[in-house]
């Protein structure tokens, strides 16, 4: 599904990812941990094609194809979502306005014609019932006044509308309370199949234990310096950071 | 590959063209440049107007030879050589059609590349036109339906001749000759425009509508409309005007006076798209109105305008709130880009009781623009319980353009409640990225975040005019990426 090979990225010349790999096959959860500053939501930005960051080196193939040359939302045509850490509000447009727009202009870009309103509709209605969304939050303006717990699930909200082959969540737990963290995850879950793909950034273990991850790895300094399956999860809860950077240092 | 940053999005804004410049070979009969009493004379006579009329623009004419063009409005531009103009052209062939079948197929193919095909129009529900190219008008529709009623919906010229006694009484009474310079001028030899009358307790059934366009090249257009909305009535009349694009500076100086007798209401809706100039500012349309409502006891009179075009813009439409109990309105979403000028607003005066004024205006500046709102909120020692609510917000894009704001307040009675908020924002990287995240490309992201930063005042537009509007936000302002 995606596969990153050495990537290397800077802003203003202060380079960031320092040599990043990762593969994700289809059908996994990958979850990246690390501490604050260390390029998880830079990563995160830079598979989704911002471009603000420059890419010095390496490369990012989805499905076997370099993507290093396509736009941003060229790149959600193909199936990446991003889930973001800071949602932008977006004042006088509606969340059913917004999604319904991103959902028409990725089919454009298939070819497609617009999605049928009443398909559209049956949609809207699946999905805020599956996360459990009031009906009269859809006609907000997007994420104006938002709670953070609110943006988030505004995000997972539109990550299930729209069924991406690749989800990257960065810290999506983050502002949720247990409640709506275990109806987020459930729909993540719910999501989730054999052909598709999670990338879970984040730093609690909290998250992990609804959305059970395949691997963890481990960020630092703009580079992965240690992967391991689910259980390092729980030993990062437990230590904490320290005892990977002075093995790093080592 | 589109990635983007404030750079592209400059870079875009400066390359997008005016889409409707073109300019349409209907032959015209254009009178010699200049400006005096024989040519006012002679306007007057090519019209066949009656005596007092032609007295009233004689009078107007002495008053403007007095006055000195306005230099306050914020705005900078080469002042107009007002003896260069030619103050008269029209169509030569101007019958009027019964049916589309006798209209010069130049003309039809003009609309059709506006998009704005009569037939089509024909079909949207109840909207009755009165076109007008060019000074004359030379199409009306929909007359019969309204004479049903009593509606009376002509062009100017033809009601100074049928309905000599309301023009009479009502021309200038809202706007006066001596009001200001493109006022006075506009009096002395306005060409043509449109006339409205409502009768008492009508309810006009549908949307009237006009398109104004300018075409022969350096002939200034002055429109003059009269709508007048007896007692109980209610109007809703829509303005839309669009320019070929021409190389020397065209003047237009248009006056507009609504009167809304007691308990009417009139809502007036302009879009508005004269060719702006190119992108290094050269060329356009000076747009210089005077639009003013006057609103009797209990009447209301909405504005509402989108004002995507010409190179400097002047424009103030406001309501004098005489009746007690009145309500006056304005909303307004004005773009510039490149370097277009606009100063534009509202004046809201309150001399009734109880009197109530609503302003909402949406800037939006690009490229090297510069947008002003200019407006003043009077209240006159008498008018008790006066309220007004402003509201000004300004959206940027790039850092080379200007957003400014204006508010005057003149509160000289005590128990006035005037409230004023301004904000202004930009359009972020990072909302662009976002939108871009989801599938959005730049150039349908900005639509998206103009449309909603518009909102408030697009959703005041009749359906029909709304959804133009938001195509012409959408021509103004983006670019031809991909
Ligand atoms: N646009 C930017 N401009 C300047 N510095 C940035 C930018 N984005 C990220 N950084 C820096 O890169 C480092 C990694 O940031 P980030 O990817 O947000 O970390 P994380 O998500 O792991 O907390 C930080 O030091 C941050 O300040
Ligand atoms: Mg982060």
């Amino acid at each position: 599904m995606l596969k990153i090979n050495n990537l290397h990225a800077s802003v203003e010349d202060k380079a960031i990812l320092r040599g990043i790999n990762l593969e994700v096959k289809p059908g996994e959860v990958h979850a990246i941990m690390g501490p604050n500053g260390s390029g998880k939501s830079t990563l995160a930005s830079v598979i989704a094609g911002k471009e603000e960051y420059d890419v010095e080196e390496g490369e990012i193939l989805l499905e076997g194809e370099n993507i290093d040359d396509l736009a941003a939302e060229e790149r959600a045509h193909k199936g990446i979502f991003l889930s973001f850490q800071y949602p932008v509000e977006i004042p006088g447009v509606s969340v059913t306005n917004f999604i319904k727009t991103a959902i028409n202009e990725t089919r454009k870009a298939k070819g497609l014609d617009d999605m049928p309103a009443n398909e559209m509709l049956k949609l809207i209605r699946e999905k805020s019932e599956l996360l459990e969304i009031d009906r009269k939050f859809l006609s907000r303006s997007l994420n104006e006044g938002f709670s953070g717990g609110e943006k988030k699930r505004n995000e997972i909200f539109q990550m299930a509308m729209l069924e991406p082959k690749l989800a990257i969540l960065d810290e999506t737990d983050s502002g949720l309370d247990i409640d709506a963290l275990r109806i987020v995850a459930n729909g993540v879950n719910k999501l989730k199949s054999k052909d598709n793909a999670v990338i879970v950034i984040t730093h609690y273990q909290r998250l992990l234990d609804y959305i059970v991850p395949d691997f963890v790895h481990v960020l630092h300094n703009g580079r992965i310096v240690k992967s391991g399956p689910k259980e390092l999860a729980h030993e990062l809860e437990e230590k904490g950071y320290d005892w990977i950077k002075e093995e790093v240092n080592a | 590959m589109s990635k983007y940053t404030e750079d592209d999005l400059r870079e875009e804004l400066k390359t997008k063209e005016y889409e409707y410049g073109f300019y349409t070979d209907i032959q015209s009969e254009t009178f010699p440049v200049g400006l005096n009493e024989d040519i006012v004379r002679a306007i007057s006579k090519k019209k066949e107007e009656p005596e007092w009329m032609t007295e009233w623009r004689l009078e107007s004419f002495k008053i403007w030879k007095e006055m000195v063009e306005p230099e306050w409005a914020n705005v900078h531009y080469q002042k107009p050589d007002f003896q260069a103009i030619s103050y008269y052209s029209a169509p030569n062939s101007k019958p009027k059609y019964d049916s589309l079948d006798e209209v010069d197929p130049e003309l039809l193919a003009t609309f059709d590349k506006l998009g704005i095909s009569l037939d089509e129009q024909k079909k949207l529900a109840g909207v009755a036109m009165d076109v007008v190219v060019d000074s004359v008008s030379v199409a009306t529709t929909f007359k019969k339906t309204l004479a049903e009623k009593g509606i009376i919906f002509m062009s100017i010229s033809e009601a100074i001749k049928e309905h000599p006694e309301l023009v009479k009484k009502y021309i200038g009474t809202v706007v006066p000759q001596k009001d200001n310079f493109y006022a006075a001028l506009n009096s002395a030899v306005f060409s043509d425009g449109s006339f409205c009358y409502i009768p008492k307790g009508v309810r006009c059934p549908m949307e009237l509508s006009t398109y104004f366009r300018i075409n022969q090249a350096g002939t200034g257009q002055f429109e003059r409309t009269l709508v007048i909305a007896d007692e109980g009535s209610y109007v809703s009349y829509l303005e839309g005007c669009t320019a070929p694009m021409r190389d020397e500076n065209q003047l237009h100086a248009a006056v507009v006076e609504l009167i809304a007798l007691d308990d009417a209401e009139i809502k007036y809706s302009t879009v508005q798209n004269w060719y702006p100039g190119n992108a290094e500012g050269k060329g356009g349309v000076y747009n210089f109105v005077t639009k003013r409502g006057l609103c009797e006891k209990n009447a209301k009179i909405s504005w509402t305008q989108v004002e995507t075009g010409s190179a400097v813009t002047w424009k103030y439409p406001s309501c004098v709130l005489k009746g007690d109990n009145s309500v006056g309105e304005f909303y307004s979403i004005a773009v510039t880009n490149n370097y277009q000028q606009a100063d534009t607003g509202t004046k809201m005066i309150h001399l009734g009781n109880n009197t109530k004024s609503t302003i909402i205006s949406k800037g939006i500046s690009a490229g090297k623009s510069q947008n002003s709102y200019r407006g003043l909120v009077q209240v006159s020692s008498r008018a008790e319980n006066a309220r007004n609510f402003s509201q000004c917000d300004s959206l940027l894009m790039g850092n080379e353009c200007g957003a400014h704001t204006f508010p005057y307040i003149e509160a000289k009675n005590k128990s006035a409640k005037i409230e004023h908020e301004a904000t202004t924002s930009k359009i972020g990287e990072d909302q662009i990225f976002y939108c871009n995240q989801r599938g959005i490309d730049t150039e349908k992201a900005i639509a998206l975040i103009v449309n909603g930063f518009s909102k408030e005042v697009l959703n005041k537009l009749p359906m029909e005019f709304a959804v133009e509007a938001q195509k012409l936000l959408e021509i103004s302002l983006e670019g031809s990426v991909g």
